[in-house]
């Protein structure tokens, strides 16, 4: 299962070399997230329309391994954009990536974008 | 400008810098500092928690931007190895000379190495700086690699040799704690205290062995067992020895400053060794003929020796408390004053509760008027006050045993409050911060939270012991400035639970954001989202189906997720009635989507092992068949439990399970603040467990009795009479108002049981509440209740027949792909998760 964490990693902006082409902003619920699946990675995206911003990060609650994050409810603390966990309300930063309220790893963020009306999330490979 | 130089960069070392540079006059002397391990100051007490994160940085005590910007020199990675007194310099092993004016010796203590046959061995280790537990979590690793469990002996069942213990455990070894004496901690506890903490820590999985002298290590080359003679042996892969501390006063002793017998360098009152320009303090020092192997103490020398080369008059005290209180692998465990003495002195009051692992001992003066000192392991939450009391020599109050065991009869705590307690009592005992600091910080400073005054003192900075105390005086000190401590959900809104209620309700809003930007701030949170969805649910019966976001997972996809992400469905079963068509119903669905199947505690079934994607498909076959959801998944009414009652039993008084189906039909549905649930039993042999629950109706001769408030779960509570042979109409008539009250009052995830223990006045003031209507409300809450009833819709229907709704039950928004993640194994002819690695 650890082997599973690994194949998560951040991708930046500018280390992006695949926008894959997720879907329709639709099928995003406003202020809550949806999973979609990239080869064999499954990432949550969300569409904080509080903001106006849309974030990307791994599906994987790295404290007990399930696919879960996506299903999580979104808000934010100090003004930084988080998720929680749905089953033990583990909470993470949608922007870098970390534990909010202990100290698990830091789970994998990826950027994304919306364009015509589709959301694309970047990949390095 | 004068040098100070001080040998040593351990807790106390570090204290002495930070106090002498706090000072004003403390800026006229040049600061040199040498510390021999590679690293600046750390805080050894937490050395365990390394195991948890290794992280270095997160134990250190300051960074070294911060000796740079106080201007201290820091050379770590240096030992000195001479001191010249008559020249007043001193050199370092790379043979570098130095000058002082003052010198503070701070060099602390190494590890009691006992002259055991075979020490030497690979594999021996002592527990004292983080080099050490590098060495250790090394030889571990290489202990695992070579086979499956290993072992390791912690010599030593002292407070160090205990958090030695723990730290192999975690490092995935079989810990086994050997100890010399026939007890645990044998300083800090008495024989039968040390029989409840061994209980309790061998139910973590520590092997303790108690009476043991170690005659030799076996192995060759590397440890492979303990030898205590007479064949008794055990084996072992690795040992950790904690048997206690020496001085390290070797420079005390090349340079003939005056010693102790047993070592130690001798120190007066001043901290002033035989040569008036060099102190000691910390585990060097020998004061009273002691060495101190605690914090608090090293800190209160430091204090002495800033203010004696700042030609200050203070003074060390010639009593030295050694009261302690810790989390030994989350066991608490206290001792203060004299822990344990022979009758002659005194008399003791002891409570013993093997069942929880409770033990808790006073000693008391013979005149019944002082406390001596204690023992507590397993709740030490009283451990601040009575330190307190004993420091302060507060007079004990009549009934010395409610110190321990609470007080009787109706409330008010024995202690009193910590405003009692006089101004100059140290409440922090590691920054020695007393009262006054604290209240001051709050009445003057304008602190106003305990962070706050954290911050401003440096109280509960240390071990935090104190906190709770500290908490007590923040909250008091506030109340007379008549200011209270808000009850806040969270950050977003700076209101309580029941007064959301009250403004969504006023107000008539109805959308989550809406209130968020009328009374909040920012964008939510897990925690005020689903707790306004509650509130909106609660005062106009809106299904979770149409602010999916801002539901708890269960409410938003109307199940309850389960450890590996699948989910459990739950059909309700009004009273547990169920016909046979509907039980090869569920048979049949269950088997066609291969789920899981039990019969729950609240007479229903649950199938488990649902993906997201079925949720739909099954339950649009449970409507199918007539059945309706069973909000399972809510915070809301689960099941009216019942007996089979007068239709069957020879002994019903009256029907209970007509009633149960009643009932239950009437509150489905209904969203609180917690999950409630209901019993009906036909008489008082209570087959259906109604005082187990929120609220329960047991049929009596002449009509119904009513109980609310139970509680099964954590802290299980019989629920309380609120009426007793009423008919059925006036039972139900008191239950929806009883519920509604609370719905309309209770903090969040707050059940009944804790709800009517807090509310003023308990069970009386409910009654007159909702039997003789004191407040006046009784109308509105029958009318709210009556609303909600008659509002009730199923909201798997509305799920499954919205086609928006539906299209949330997928895994992937760009495939049809399923959850690959998700495995299951079989279990006794069904399947169950596989377990998480």
């Amino acid at each position: 299962m650890i082997s599973s964490l690994k194949t998560y990693e951040t991708v930046t902006t500018e280390k992006v070399k695949v926008w894959f082409k997720a879907a329709p902003t639709s099928r995003f619920p406003k202020n809550g997230g949806a999973c979609i699946k990239y080869k064999d990675k499954q990432i949550a995206v969300f569409n904080f329309a509080r903001e106006g911003r849309w974030y990307a990060c791994q599906n994987l609650c790295p404290h007990k391994m399930e696919m879960v994050l996506s299903r999580g409810i979104i808000g934010e603390e100090n003004m930084e954009p988080k998720v929680a966990c749905p089953l033990h309300k583990n909470t993470f930063s949608l922007k870098n990536g970390n534990h909010l309220n202990g100290d698990l790893e830091a789970i994998a963020t990826y950027p994304v974008k919306v364009e015509d009306d589709i959301v694309y999330v970047g990949f390095s490979e | 400008m004068k040098t100070i130089i001080v040998v040593g960069n351990g807790m106390v070392g570090y204290k002495f810098c930070e106090k002498l540079v706090s000072r004003e006059e403390g800026k006229q002397f040049k600061l040199l500092v040498f510390g021999e391990e590679p690293r600046a100051a750390y805080d050894r007490v937490h050395l365990s928690e390394y195991f948890e994160n290794q992280d270095a940085k997160a134990l250190e005590l300051a960074p070294l931007t911060w000796y740079a910007e106080n201007n201290i020199d820091l050379i770590v990675n240096e030992r000195v190895t001479d001191i010249h007194r008559s020249k007043k310099s001193i050199t370092t092993a790379s043979d570098q000379e130095f000058f002082y004016d003052h010198l503070v010796l701070a060099t602390g203590s190494v590890p009691f190495v006992p002259p055991i046959n075979g020490v030497e061995k690979e594999g021996v280790f002592v527990y004292r700086t983080i080099e050490d537990l590098e060495s250790m979590l090394s030889y571990a690793e290489k202990i695992k690699k070579e086979n499956k469990i290993g072992k390791a002996a912690i010599l030593g069942g002292g407070l160090l040799g205990l958090e030695a213990g723990k730290a192999v455990m975690d490092m995935g070894l079989e810990p086994h704690v050997v100890e010399y004496a026939p007890k645990l901690m044998p300083r800090q506890l008495d024989s039968r205290s040390s029989n409840v903490l061994k209980l309790t820590l061998e139910s973590t999985g520590m092997n303790i062995h108690l009476g043991k002298a170690t005659n030799k290590i076996l192995g060759n080359g590397s440890i492979t067992g303990l030898d205590f003679g007479e064949d008794d042996m055990l084996n072992v892969d690795m040992l950790v020895i904690s048997a206690g501390i020496r001085p390290r006063d070797e420079l005390g002793k090349t340079c003939n400053l005056e010693m102790g017998v047993r070592g130690g360098i001798v120190v007066d009152d001043k901290m002033r060794t035989s040569d008036p320009n060099i102190y000691a303090i910390g585990e060097v020092a020998l004061y009273n003929q002691m060495i101190y192997g605690l914090v608090a103490p090293g800190y209160e020398m430091a204090e002495v020796a800033v203010n004696q080369i700042l030609q200050k008059e203070v003074l060390m005290q010639q009593h030295i408390d050694m009261s302690t209180k810790l989390k030994l692998i989350g066991v608490d465990v206290a001792s203060f004053g004299i822990p344990y003495m022979p009758a002659d002195k005194g008399l003791s009051i002891i409570y013993e509760n093997k069942t929880k692992g409770v033990y808790k001992r006073i000693n008391v003066s013979h005149d019944g008027k002082t406390l001596l000192g204690g023992i507590m392991v397993g709740d030490a939450e009283d451990y601040s006050i009575l330190h307190q009391m004993y420091l302060n020599n507060i007079p004990l109050p009549e009934n010395a045993e409610e110190l321990i065991v609470g007080a009787r009869g109706e409330g008010g705590s024995p202690f009193g409050s910590a405003m009692d307690l006089p101004d100059d009592a140290v409440i922090c005992s590691c920054e020695a911060v007393t009262k006054g600091a604290i209240c001051c910080s709050v009445l003057e400073d304008g602190n106003e939270t305990v962070k706050a005054v954290a911050k401003a003192t440096k109280a509960t900075s240390g071990c935090g012991g104190c906190k709770p105390m500290v908490a007590d005086l923040v909250k008091e000190s506030l109340k007379t400035l008549g200011k209270t401590v808000k009850e806040r959900i969270c950050e977003h809104f700076d209101f309580s639970r029941q007064e959301l209620f009250d403004i969504v309700k006023l107000r008539g809003i109805k959308d989550y954001y809406e209130l968020l930007d009328a009374v909040g701030t920012g964008h939510g949170c897990e925690v005020c989202k689903p707790t306004i969805a509650a509130i909106f649910a609660s005062l106009h019966n809106e299904t979770a189906n149409r602010q999916e976001t801002i539901q708890d997972t269960n409410d938003r996809f109307l199940a309850n997720i389960q450890r590996n992400g699948t989910y459990s469905v739950v059909p309700r079963v009004a009273g547990g009635e169920i016909t046979p068509k509907q039980l090869i119903a569920i048979g049949s669905i269950a088997q066609k989507f291969d789920l899981y199947t039990k019969i729950t505690g609240g007479q229903r079934i649950d199938m488990f092992g649902a993906k997201l994607h079925e949720l739909p498909l099954i339950w649009e076959a449970l409507i199918k068949e007539g059945f309706e959801t069973g909000q399972a998944y809510g915070k809301s009414l689960r099941t009216v439990k019942s007996c089979v009652g007068s239709t069957w039993c020879r002994y019903g008084m009256d029907e209970s399970v007509s009633f149960a189906v009643e009932i239950e039909n009437r509150y489905k549905g209904i969203r609180s603040p917690h999950k409630f649930k209901g019993g009906v039993s036909g008489c008082i042999r209570e087959c259906a467990e109604a005082r187990g629950k929120d609220f329960g109706f047991i049929a009596v001769e002449g009509g119904w009795n009513v109980y609310v408030g139970g509680n099964g779960g954590a802290s299980p509570k019989h629920a309380e009479l609120l009426a007793e042979k009423v008919d059925k109409a006036t039972a139900i008539k008191y239950v929806d108002r009883f519920i509604m009250y609370y719905i309309k009052t209770a903090q969040p995830l707050q059940r009944t049981a804790p709800w009517l223990e807090k509310l003023e006045g308990g069970i009386t003031y409910l009654q007159n509440v909702v039997i003789n209507d004191s407040l006046g409300i009784a109308d509105e809450l029958d009318q709210e209740m009556q609303a909600l009833v008659d509002s009730y819709k199923c909201e798997w229907k509305e799920a499954v027949e919205t086609p928006e709704i539906r299209e949330r039950y997928t895994h992937f928004v760009n495939s049809d792909e399923t959850d690959s993640n998700i495995e299951f194994v079989a279990l006794r002819e069904q399947k169950m998760p596989k377990e998480w690695a």
